[in-house]
């Protein structure tokens, strides 16, 4: 049994008399420590997928497992990180992380054992110096990083990462994925990410699920890497498999089930 | 401290907004490149040291602010004396004003029972009367807004309700409530509070709608429950909606209080202006008008001030 399983998810949209089917049939087995990307083209639903996931949207059928058991609803065991880091403007950067370590360890942990549980998570992504500035006062990276800090913080079960570097620039971002690649090494979360960026799914992931365009999207194809870790940004450039991997990739998202806006101009 | 863009609903006051008057900067100290004459002998000015220069720049900076309302004040007290200074005139003369109510001005504390008090004493009375109206409308409207924001039964029930009641005018509520209240003082305040009240109510609601979903998802991956979620999100998130709405709350009570207080009597700056009228004291007229101007300003001042305290950091995301 795996540790995090997707299981037979339908999802349909009601608009009145309308109904579009989003997902069709989604399974996707996530084992402990594994790191899972789930892409596809925009459009194709894999947001929704990581909302079931995250219990903020209900599925039509089928239903997600962690540890066996059901969840249907939010919660902290899957913490998020979110694209547009949603980050509560009127909180320092400290207070929001501080906000979801007082939530989650209100029983378990003194104050005391919070302020340097909070400060060890915003150490983590190198944060710390900045826990009393307000989140118009950094970066867009860094804003990032105290959402991921957040997440961690939660100590989840399942990280779930919706697109979190899409609204960043090239080098931030890759800066970032370096930093959760560490992060991921030491700690061994389990992590589901959402990307549409293949280099991203290949660099950081065990394993990729291809989604198929919408509407109705499937699984088209998952693919294992292979490449032992921790893995070298540039040292990969010239591993053989590693662009074997991103050759599936990109033959499955530009080939095969080109985006339909794309296919529209031919 | 970053002022956040104005974000309007339905009831909107047009001064309610930030203004920004774009005054001509007045530079002082720029005269020193007089041409001199050719002399043999240049003699350096001293330079001011750092300390000086700030100070200028400071000063210069008051100056360009100060100067140009006073200059306008100037001339249209000018105009005003050189209009009415004619014997015959119907308003008073400037001068005139200030020479009749001199004792008001020098005396604002004397009270010598009755309605025959200072104008402190009035001006403390409407402020009062404001006060109480305007707290229990704040209280109420931001509880009932957070309702029919959140609720989408309780905006469907109460909503065109409360669109057709915020159109009555402030002072046709005044005889209901003399007749429910059979007393003048809880008259006036409820008069108060359901002027107020409207502003408030309309934009917590829309402050409440326009909480971003990011923020109820962060809510409920959190598992706040409901008063955690009042508190921590709910609020603050709508703080800029609801202090827009208290604002334009604030400016609509004191406009009301005049007019309600010149009905009920009794002590209070609007009945001291019906009471000058009544004895064809004109001049007292005007110098209540510019106290209550004043009041007024200083009202929506200490507003906003709150507003820009309880707002900080939610203005740019």
């Amino acid at each position: 049994m795996a540790y995090l399983k997707i299981d037979h998810v339908d999802k349909t949209f009601h608009r009145g008399s309308r109904h579009t089917e989003v997902l069709n049939d989604i399974t996707v087995d996530v084992d402990q420590g594994q790191f899972v990307s789930i892409i596809g083209h925009s459009g194709c639903g894999k947001s929704t997928l990581l909302n079931i996931v995250a219990g903020l949207t209900q599925s039509t059928r089928g239903g997600v497992l962690l540890e066996g058991r059901e969840v249907d609803e939010p919660g902290p065991d899957r913490a998020v990180v979110f694209q547009n880091h949603s980050l509560l403007p009127w909180l320092t950067v400290y207070d929001n992380v501080r906000l979801a370590v007082d939530k989650v360890f209100a029983a378990s942990k003194s104050r005391r054992e919070r302020h340097h549980w909070t400060m060890h998570n915003l150490e983590l992504v190198q944060m710390g110096h900045a826990k009393d500035r307000r989140p118009a006062e950094v970066s867009g990276g860094m804003k990032q990083r105290v959402g991921i800090a957040r997440a961690l913080a939660m100590q989840p079960k399942v990280l779930l990462l919706d697109e979190p570097f899409g609204a960043l620039d090239a080098l931030t971002r890759a800066h970032l994925q370096d930093s959760v690649m560490a992060i991921h090494q030491t700690l061994g979360n389990t992590v589901l990410m959402i990307t549409h960026d293949l280099d991203e799914a290949v660099l950081l992931s065990d394993r990729i699920v291809m989604m198929t365009n919408g509407p109705a999207a499937r699984i088209g194809e998952v693919l294992e890497v292979p490449m032992p870790r921790p893995r070298k940004r540039l040292e990969l450039a010239a591993d053989p498999a590693y662009n074997r991997c991103r050759q599936r990739v990109l033959e499955f998202l530009y080939a095969r089930h080109k985006a339909p806006q794309l296919q529209a101009a031919e | 401290m970053t002022e956040r863009a104005p974000r309007v609903a339905a009831a909107r006051m047009p001064n309610a907004g930030e203004k920004q008057m774009t005054m001509p900067a007045v530079r002082i100290g720029s005269a020193r490149s007089v041409a001199a004459p050719p002399i043999t002998v240049v003699k350096l000015a001293v330079k001011p040291g750092p300390v000086g220069d700030r100070l200028l720049a400071r000063l210069s900076d008051i100056a360009a602010h100060v100067l140009p309302p006073l200059l306008v004040i100037a001339t249209l007290v000018l105009v005003w004396e050189m209009l009415c200074a004619r014997p015959g005139a119907s308003l008073p003369a400037p001068s005139r004003v200030l020479r009749e109510t001199w004792e008001l001005i020098a005396d604002p504390f004397f009270d010598r029972g009755g309605i025959d008090r200072g104008l402190f004493w009035h001006l403390s009375a409407s402020l009062r009367r404001v006060g109480l109206g305007y707290a229990l409308a704040a209280g109420v409207g931001v509880a009932l807004g957070t309702l029919i924001g959140q609720s989408v039964w309780a905006l469907r029930g109460l909503d065109p309700l409360f669109q057709v009641l915020r159109t009555v005018p402030p002072l046709a509520w005044l005889p209901l409530s003399l007749a429910a209240f059979r007393d003048g003082q809880p008259s006036a305040i409820f008069v108060i509070f359901i002027t107020a009240i409207w502003p408030i109510i309309i934009n917590t609601a829309v402050g409440i709608r326009n909480i971003p979903q990011d923020y109820r998802n962060v809510a409920a991956i959190l598992r706040l429950n409901a008063i955690e979620f009042f508190t921590k999100i709910m609020i603050p998130s709508a703080a800029p909606y609801i202090f827009t709405g208290l604002r334009i709350g604030i400016g609509l009570s004191w406009l009301a209080i005049v007019a309600a207080e010149m009905l009920i009597g009794g002590v209070g700056i609007g009945f001291f202006i019906w009471d000058a009228w009544n004895s064809s004291h004109i001049s007292e007229i005007i110098l209540a008008l510019t106290y209550v101007g004043i009041v007024g300003f200083i009202l929506d001042r200490i507003v906003a001030f709150a507003a820009g305290i309880a707002t900080r950091g939610t203005a740019a995301n």
